[in-house]
């Protein structure tokens, strides 16, 4: 230490004497007066030692930290406004307030019905490793409790897999209130801007209800254990009750949507299984149902997700933490966990396609056939026309096989069905090469199945919408043995079938009526534009125990530059979740006008909303957008929404409005009315 | 090595430090330390400006340990031990061995093997619940739906006078002023906690998980307390949602009765909310005369505020009284009408007159209940009986260590609590015959002489419109009951009690069956009745109950006693000082002896902190006991009185055996009888009555016509 510090030192006064050699007397003077100072200063250094040094710049850190968070504090609210219209000039009045000064007031109350993971998920009782937790958001929030204890997260999370319930000593129960789904996350809106937007033409409390419930239990038992939809009608008996007897706007979202037409089932049907509430209830209580991307047919992303949790973001759990659910990090197998506590979610197959071939396509056919991902305006910068260009010599003129929801290889995703050959699974022999389980953590089924198992799936090449259930059964049978108690997926011949009472059906709308209401109208709101998932390419992992043996073949590109496959996922039309089929059909088709399915003649009313983008970063998640959840913030989805609160119609918002080729592919499908 | 390291630590942190010096400061410190050597310093500035060119990459600087530095140096080594100790705190397991938690009654009960039965519904008190704002003036840009009350209160201190525009209410219909929605916040969080940390119902709520409840049975009937009672149904709908609730409630949980809790003010809330619900439409809810016996098991009154609250006269009065809102003690330095001229509690005192719920906790009653000039039924008693120690023989051992409470009570006879206001101390003892007799509808009449002095408009109360000779005239009289109180508050508030009076009611009724008890104001006055004479033909009401029909219903008083309680105040003048002060304060310098209940100018009695033992127990254990005109069903009451005992250590934060008025939600004895009777027992299994004070004594001296 000290031999360095004279080196140092000596260095330093070696510089001063060449530079400052030409005042020799006035230097000898200061140079003395120099070495003591050095000498002072020395006994300085040997105080300012590295703990003062961290000190001193932790102390730094922290008071420009404060400052900068005092100026925050200090600055006026709208100073941020100010910014943003400086630079983009002067913001549109957010719809609340434009309708407010049209003189719009408040008139129907509001229920909200939250989709599948927005909704807050509370602890009620937990085990040891849960202390202090209580009545803490689980699930929403910051999610701070995923990345401290993220077993005991995922242990309370889960439910149980035999009943799809609580496991034993865990209670977790959905938030109540406003504050259930208004915020994701911190500063991540679900329904704030519509709520915001709501209050500023009269809306409080008292005539808005967040229809919460815990998204992660079928519908049926959200009631036999929370007696949700029971709460669900009381609230709506009220509200009407309370505001002079004006009947209620409904607003599901992505599977609220289906939640809510379980609802409408289930409070006319008689007291045991349903509400009784008399076939007149809807009638008597619901002005309109407002379905913002509802997934009425389902949604393709849910089978790769059950399938292989994969799919571009099922959950939003994987855009939170997208690292950590690296499969290779830390060795920890997250997407094994992940894998086993989203299959004991009952509610997610409720999104598995519904309609089989007739809806989704077979082999060869599909009724988006025909759809050119470059037809899409370039501006939109798609998915599909950023491909490198390629040697694609049929690609373009090529019809896209939307039906094949999987396909092992790319080769056999795009040859015709007579190219290949198919091995039937079902038969095949499971677990006949047990791998061995000590080495796993987790345990998937997938371990069960043995290579044999993998294999025979491997084998069978293609399957569509409709054998998709088959594999599903075969890959999870816990699982699909759970939801076939609780979903059906099929289309109804005979609607006046007495099976069709019961409450299995009642989410599906090909197989059930709507109720008896032809006052009551239909909206289905969703966004266009962006590519949705609709169909992937697999392939099989390298066999390594104890990993998931399916995988999404990324490698498969289309070839040219408007093919729609990319990374090994055939994208369509639709909100980045709902492609357009799913959501429209019913509302351009299967409803519309008196059918089968609709044999009061509820009025159907389609609003599209095309996608654009956020011109810059400070409009943050746009207000034009069509995205599946941003879509919330869209100003003219709430104009539409506040305008029918206020009391309009269908007619008064100008009926249909159409983007994409909806009424085209629905034409195509062959489906009795 | 170590020595390396540390050298080259200094070297990499070097330019750090140099960058945040600029070098001209440097150079002329420097210069100035070297001031007194006056002839080297004009060669030696052209040297070292080279030099320091040269140093500044070779050589450690040698600076002064500057003030920033030491600054720095200070707020950096405080953060990292604050970090330090925090990252211990987490890394701590929950329980050290030796450190032993009480088991909190929730588990300890659900290992006798209690279970969820009855549903349960909260109904909270005044001040506990939040309130959030709906639509504001600009001022209050950017809180939309964030709470102006409850939670961390920042908007005080940001914005003061805008938060205070937001809470007061319209002065003329008691509603919301126009341009502005301030609604009470919805579930179980709206009383959990009233600010971060300080615990309203969580540790019940928490007990109550424990034995199996959750949001399906378990209901918070939040409502914004500033409004009157009928109003919040006229605006809100409350009371139609609590009966929607508790219907719901009923139903879902296999048609089992509610047990409802309600604290406080929430008490006569939910007295209010009983005849409202079985009064048929427009005014009441149309429940039809069996919903009470149908739909409730017990009403288990915590600290119930039956008849009124004395605190709540001196707080109209002069804005004062020791807290009555949280709002002194939330900012007591702010409050002090001297700082910085805000003129705190005159606002303080605007906002809060503007609360129509204020007026629901004045004694009721009038002298029968609470005393005249020269008698009240608690006086002398309630001082004593802290000291003599005659607590029920039944429950042995915890009376045991009460040597801690230094009440201090220990009055001679000649307290006149019924004086609730006396103007200076020697009035508040003297024999009724030597006090000046005036009539206070003399001094009404005298009001007339309006003085308005325009120069004071900042901050506008009702005392600017008063005189000063009308304001000699109340100190005058010098003495005021439970009875005057009402004129006094007439003469002082006018536009307050005009609108208040139109909602509640202080009174006694001489007989129930008058029709005009049939009106909404009388409902939360539980001295007033109402019958059903005028009720339609079709329906016949046979017997007029004041309460429900419900003869399975029971009704619990839960309350502490053992804390000194404001019962009546000695006030004086203010010096005359027209537009800051109000005229009236309590006299803080009179003091009585050693053991005598005055302190400060307020007489205490034993009580709560907040409620006296009258007003909590009378109720139950004379007013309602058995079959009386008052409770014409025979409903069972039941007293469970908690002695207070202060929390032993600071570890124990608010105590577990407290008694005091909010603490009680967390007396781990109280929450062991709420749930049991949620579990399903009723009053005689949890051992009936449980009284340590005086209440039957002295309710035996009130002379009521049962």
């Amino acid at each position: 230490m000290s031999f360095l510090r004279r080196r140092k030192g000596s260095e330093t006064s070696k510089s001063q004497n060449s530079d400052s050699h030409n005042d020799k007397q006035e230097k000898s003077k200061r140079k003395g007066d120099d070495e003591s100072k050095r000498k002072a200063d020395e006994e300085k250094i040997r105080k300012w030692s590295c703990l003062d040094s961290c000190c001193w710049f932790i102390g730094c850190v922290c008071l420009t930290w404060w400052l900068l968070l005092f100026l925050y504090n200090a600055m006026p609210a709208s100073l941020p406004q100010y910014v943003t219209e400086a630079i983009t000039g002067p913001l549109p009045d957010p719809p609340g307030l434009k309708l407010w000064k049209e003189g719009l007031k408040a008139k129907h109350p509001i229920v909200f019905v939250p989709g599948i993971v927005t909704g807050g998920l509370e602890l009620w009782e937990g085990h040891q490793c849960a202390d202090g937790l209580f009545r803490k958001r689980l699930w929403g929030g910051t999610f701070g409790e995923l990345y401290k204890r993220p077993l005991c997260w995922v242990e309370h999370m889960s439910l149980d897999n035999e009943t799809g319930l609580d496991p034993s000593g865990i209670r977790v129960r959905p938030v109540s209130g406003l504050v259930a789904a208004d915020y994701f996350a911190p500063g991540y809106f679900v329904w704030a801007v519509l709520i915001a937007n709501l209050a500023r033409i009269g809306y409080e409390e008292k005539t808005m209800y967040m229809a919460a419930y815990d998204w992660r239990i079928s519908f049926q038992n959200t009631e036999v254990r929370d007696q949700a939809l029971s709460r669900i009608k009381s609230n709506i008996e009220l509200m009407v009750a309370t505001n002079g007897g004006k009947k209620v706007v409904v607003i599901p979202h992505s599977m609220g949507v289906l939640y809510f037409l379980h609802f409408m089932k289930w409070v006319e049907a008689p007291a045991p299984m349903g509400g009784g509430g008399g076939s007149d209830w809807c009638a008597k209580h619901i002005k309109a149902v407002m379905n913002i991307g509802g997934p009425f047919l389902g949604v393709p992303k849910a089978v790769a997700g059950l399938f292989s949790i994969e799919a571009k973001d099922i959950a939003v759990a994987r855009a939170f933490a997208p690292g950590v659910l690296n499969k290779d990090v830390f060795g920890l197998q997250t997407l094994q966990h992940i894998m086993r506590m989203t299959r004991t979610w009952d509610a997610t197959m409720s999104m598995i396609p519904k309609g089989g071939d007739t809806i989704w396509g077979g082999i060869d056919w599909s009724p988006e056939g025909g759809y050119n991902c470059n037809a899409k305006k370039l501006k939109n910068n798609d998915t599909c026309t950023a491909r490198q260009n390629g040697n694609g010599d049929l690609a373009s003129t090529k019809k896209v096989n939307y039906g094949r929801f999987i396909s092992f290889g790319k080769d056999v995703a795009e040859a015709h069905s007579s190219k290949f050959e198919r091995m039937d699974f079902r038969g095949a022999v499971k677990g006949s090469n047990l791998v061995n389980k000590t080495r796993c953590d987790v345990w998937t089924e997938y371990y069960e199945m043995g290579v044999g198992g993998v294999k025979a799936v491997a084998d069978y090449k293609v399957y569509t919408a409709g054998s998709i259930l088959d594999l599903l059964q075969f890959v999870a049978p816990k699982l699909m043995a759970r939801g076939g108690a609780q979903f059906s997926y099929g289309i109804a011949d005979n609607l006046d079938d007495p099976k069709y009472n019961h409450y299995k059906y009642w989410s599906n709308p090909l197989e059930m009526k709507l109720p008896n209401a032809p006052d009551m109208e239909i909206y289905s709101m969703y966004g266009v534009g962006v590519p949705t998932e609709r169909a992937y390419v697999y392939k099989l992992t390298p066999a390594s125990e104890c990993y998931i043996p399916f995988q999404i073949d990324s490698s498969a590109d289309g070839g040219s530059v408007d093919s729609c496959l990319k990374g090994g996922v055939l994208s369509v039309n639709g909100d980045e979740t709902v492609p357009v089929l799913s959501a429209g059909f019913m509302g351009a088709k299967g409803w519309r006008g008196k059918t089968r399915f609709n044999p009061s003649g509820i009025r159907t009313y389609i609003r599209e909303y095309d996608h654009a983008p956020p011109a810059n970063l400070l409009e943050g998640r746009g207000s034009q957008s069509g995205a599946h959840v941003d879509i919330m913030g869209n100003f003219a989805l709430i104009e539409d929404i506040l305008r029918v609160a206020a009391g309009a119609t269908g007619e008064h918002l100008g009926g249909d409005q159409v983007y994409s080729d909806i009424f085209k592919w629905s034409e195509k499908i062959d489906l009795q009315l | 090595m170590a020595s390396i390291l540390r050298f080259r630590k200094l070297c990499y942190l070097e330019p750090v430090k140099f960058r945040t010096f600029d070098e001209s400061p440097e150079l002329y410190q420097k210069l100035d330390k070297k001031a007194d050597d006056n002839n080297v310093i004009l060669t030696a500035k052209s040297v070292l400006e080279t030099d320091t060119k040269k140093k500044k990459c070779t050589k450690k600087p040698s600076k002064e340990w500057r003030c920033v530095d030491t600054c720095c140096w200070m707020i950096g080594c405080l953060c990292t031990t604050w970090w330090f100790l925090l990252f211990l705190y987490h890394c701590f397991p929950a329980t050290l061995p030796g450190f032993q938690v009480p088991e909190s009654p929730g588990v300890r009960l659900k290992r006798d093997g209690l279970t969820a039965n009855h549903p349960v519904v909260l109904v909270p008190g005044f001040v506990t619940g939040g309130l959030e704002l709906w639509e504001g003036r600009p001022c209050a840009e950017g809180l939309f739906r964030k709470r102006l009350w409850g939670g961390s209160f920042t908007e005080i201190f940001k914005r003061p006078s805008c938060w205070l525009e937001h809470l007061s209410l319209d002065n003329e219909t008691g509603l919301d002023p126009p341009g502005i929605r301030v609604r009470p916040v919805p579930g179980l969080v709206a009383a959990d906690y009233f600010a971060t940390g300080y615990f309203v119902w969580a540790v019940l709520i928490e007990n109550l998980a424990k034995i199996g409840y959750e949001g399906k049975n378990l209901y918070m009937a939040a409502y914004d307390w500033r409004l009157s009672f009928q109003n919040t149904e006229i605006r809100d709908q409350a009371l139609s949602r609590l009966k929607s609730k508790i219907e719901l409630l009923y139903v879902t949980n296999g048609y089992k009765k509610v047990v409802v809790v309600p604290h406080s003010m929430g008490v006569i809330y939910f007295l209010h909310f009983l005849k409202w619900v079985e009064t048929p439409p427009p005014m009441g809810g149309g429940g039809g005369p069996g919903w009470c016996a149908k739909h409730i098991k017990a009403v288990m009154n915590i600290g119930p505020a039956f008849l009124g609250v004395p605190k709540t006269v001196s707080n109209l009065f002069s804005a004062e009284g020791k807290d009555i809102a949280y709002l002194r003690a939330m900012a007591p330095g702010v409050l002090d009408s001297e700082i910085l001229g805000l003129q705190t509690l005159e606002h303080v005192m605007r906002v809060s007159r503007t609360w129509d719920s204020v007026i629901s906790l004045m004694p009721k009653g009038g002298e029968t209940i609470w005393g005249n000039l020269d008698s009240s039924p608690d006086e002398g008693h309630a001082c004593q009986s802290v000291k003599k120690g005659q607590y029920a023989p039944t429950s042995n051992g915890m009376n045991a260590n009460h040597t801690d409470i230094k009440t201090g009570f220990q009055v001679k006879e000649t307290v006149k609590c019924g004086r609730i206001i006396s103007f200076g101390k020697a009035e508040s003892e003297l024999p009724s015959s030597q006090i000046p007799n005036l009539d206070t509808e003399e001094i009404l009449r005298s009001s007339i002489t309006k003085n308005v002095n325009s120069s004071c408009g900042e901050v506008w109360t009702e005392y600017d419109e008063m005189s000063r000779e009308s304001i000699r005239k109340v100190a005058e009289k010098k003495v005021y009951t439970a009875r005057t109180l009402l004129d006094l508050l007439r003469f002082v508030a006018p536009k307050m009690m005009q609108r208040a009076e139109a909602h509640f009611s202080h009174g006694i009724a001489d007989n129930l069956d008058d029709p005009k008890y049939a009106h909404y104001k009388y409902w939360s006055n539980p001295l007033e009745t109402k019958c059903c004479p005028e009720v339609t033909n079709s329906v016949k009401w046979d017997i007029c109950l004041r309460l429900p029909d419900a003869p399975d219903m029971e009704i619990h008083c839960l309350y502490g006693v053992g804390i000194p309680t404001e019962r009546s105040y000695v006030y004086k003048l203010s010096p005359t000082n027209k537009c800051k002060n109000i005229p009236f304060r309590i006299d803080a310098s009179a003091n009585g002896d050693e053991n005598s209940c005055l302190k400060g100018g307020v007489y205490f009695v034993d009580g709560d902190d907040s409620v006296p033992v009258l007003s909590a127990g009378f109720m139950c254990a004379k007013g309602w006991r058995g079959r009386t005109r008052f409770n014409p069903s025979g409903i069972a009451t039941y007293i469970r009185e908690y002695k207070h005992k202060p929390p032993t250590s600071l570890l124990e934060g608010r105590g577990i055996e407290s008694g005091a008025h909010v603490d009680i939600l967390g007396n781990v004895a109280l929450i062991e009888d709420v749930l049991r009777v949620a579990a399903g027992a009723s009053g005689a299994e949890i051992g009936g009555d449980q009284i340590y004070s005086d209440i039957r004594r002295m309710s035996e001296r009130i002379n009521l016509e049962l």
